[in-house]
């Protein structure tokens, strides 16, 4: 069966080339400090699963502190002039490579979860979609390493140029994740439930509500993750008071609490892959660009989000 | 109520702008100490957490296919497309987008779109060139607010249209949740009830663009 394990493999294998080839790049004005950030990210995926838990965090706060210090660096990598012409060279061939991991993601999410072989389920049925994401990458890299007639290193290279410019970045989104799990240990949500129930006005109909949707996006921006919060404050507010006490829908009160989570996750750099990791990859000056230009629609959908709620979870 | 430090930290860390990396660890290390946890355990719950959440960054797999693509010239391409089309706007070219990706993300195709994917190295190349051609002058600010907003609509598009999708994560977890406090919904019940916010994400976010055209209109003529 193909789980997981598989992507880890290649990307330990990527981060170690990255790592290899960082401690050896004299461009990079910190190349040792930078080598030994993308050799504990390859250790993680390589040796994480045997590696003791409390290794595996001490991986985590050494990469945290080499990013903390500074000491991580950039190489200098050349791009070629000519790519205009590159570009009108290959036409819209250019994007065959680019749209292969889309669809073979979504080709194998909808084919794959049924195949057996020999009485084995093919892949992992509860990865499928990232098992076929991999699949398409690595479909698509080989593609265009004959279509462009380049090596392997030329393309390790170029990965490298990126994963350079994403930086710290780009652990951002799963230490995040390792730190809800620590946050869930120390029962962090249900100290804010037991807060907002009793700080939160909840004595009419409408403050519930409003109580219910701006604590739901207040929580998840914390948390940066409404999956996170959407229990805590449903048990807390949504279910005892908006449907209990009020007599609300369920159904409404659920669907649009989530989508008033969806408002926070929109406005806080704890949800890094969706509001921190653009930034990096884009260059954008300041850190927070995504997250300012987010804000206004974000803060009106989160207002409409608690109009509509008043307006039809009592009525149905 | 002494676990809140760990908020704390994370709120001070950010609203200082340290590295989020060192937050994190400090925030969870804090946490984890005012929990009554001591602190090789405290380490373990983030390790194991850490190890058990590396698909997270799987994604990073797709980095030397976009480098490659890069490096023959997709970006320039991407904005080739649109320097030929003299009604592109950036604001104009990213509603599009955005329609496209909410209704994809509707019908469950959540993985059309992405920073990695989509984004750095086709959405955002296409909304700078048509930017620039409306202001062969484009300022620093402004590309930055141009390129800030292809990843908004991205990000947009997509949580305000998968909810709408039967099966998608979110709703299976409300769907869960309310099962288990003895509330029986049917799926479909749920996703029906997030096209009002979908409609009025698409009106706001899609209006917000078209004020970025004026915007950027007003500065080309200055």
């Amino acid at each position: 069966m193909i789980g997981l394990d598989v992507l880890y493999v290649l990307a330990g294998l990527l981060f170690a080339i990255y790592a290899v080839a960082t401690l050896t790049d004299a461009t990079n004005p910190k190349r040792f400090t930078s080598a030994a950030f993308w050799g504990l990210f390859a250790t993680s995926f390589l040796a994480g699963s045997y590696l003791p838990d409390v290794v595996n965090g001490l991986i985590l706060v050494g990469m945290a502190l080499l990013a903390g210090f500074n000491l991580l660096g950039r190489g200098e990598h050349p791009q070629p002039v000519d790519k205009p012409v590159r570009a009108a060279r290959w036409g819209n061939r250019l994007f065959i490579p680019a749209l292969i991991p889309p669809v073979v993601t979504l080709l194998g999410t909808l084919t794959l979860k049924g195949v057996t072989v020999g009485g084995q389920p093919l892949v992992d049925p509860k990865q499928v979609t990232l098992i076929s994401l991999g699949a398409g990458i690595v479909l698509a890299t080989l593609v265009a390493l004959v279509m462009f007639r380049a090596s392997p290193a030329g393309a390790t290279r170029e990965g490298r140029r990126l994963m350079e410019s994403v930086g710290w970045a780009g652990l951002l989104p799963q230490a995040l994740a390792a730190l809800g799990a620590v946050f869930a240990a120390g029962h962090v949500g249900d100290v804010i439930g037991d807060l907002a129930t009793t700080w939160l006005p909840l004595g009419t109909p409408l403050a519930a509500v409003c109580a219910y949707t701006l604590g739901m996006a207040l929580f998840t921006a914390i948390m940066g993750n409404a999956f996170a919060a959407f229990p805590v404050m449903t048990a807390a507010i949504g279910l005892p008071i908006v449907v209990g006490r009020f007599g609300g829908d369920p159904a409404i009160m659920g669907a649009i609490g989530m989508l008033s989570g969806f408002c926070g996750t929109l406005t806080t750099p704890m949800a890094a892959n969706f509001n921190i990791v653009p930034a990096a990859l884009l260059d954008l000056t300041d850190r927070y660009g995504v997250i300012k230009a987010q804000l206004p629609t974000a803060l009106l959908l989160l207002l409409a989000n608690t109009v509509l709620m008043y307006a039809l979870v009592y009525r149905f | 109520m002494w676990v809140l430090l760990g908020v704390g930290v994370v709120v001070a860390g950010f609203a200082a702008r340290l590295n989020p990396l060192l937050i994190v660890a400090a925030a969870a290390i804090v946490t984890g100490i005012a929990a009554g946890l001591d602190l090789v355990a405290t380490l373990a719950i983030l390790g194991k957490a850490f190890r058990d959440n590396r698909y997270i960054s799987v994604v990073w797999l797709i980095l030397p296919l976009i480098g490659l693509l890069e490096r023959e010239g997709l970006q320039e391409r991407a904005k080739a497309l649109i320097g030929r089309l003299k009604s592109a706007t950036a604001g104009r070219l990213l509603l599009i987008y955005m329609v496209i990706r909410q209704g994809t993300a509707a019908i469950g195709l959540t993985s059309l779109g992405g920073h990695a994917q989509m984004v750095r190295p086709l959405i955002a190349p296409m909304a700078e060139a048509a930017a620039e051609a409306g202001d062969p002058d484009l300022t620093p600010a402004s590309r930055d607010r141009v390129k800030a907003f292809a990843a908004a609509t991205d990000n947009i598009g997509l949580f305000f249209g998968e909810d709408i999708f039967i099966a998608i994560a979110s709703i299976l977890l409300i769907k869960g949740f309310l099962e288990e406090n003895g509330i029986v919904v049917e799926p479909l019940h749920l996703s029906m009830w997030a096209i009002p916010t979908a409609v009025l994400a698409l009106v706001i976010h899609g209006t917000r663009l078209l004020l970025l055209d004026r915007r950027l209109a007003r500065e080309a003529g200055r």
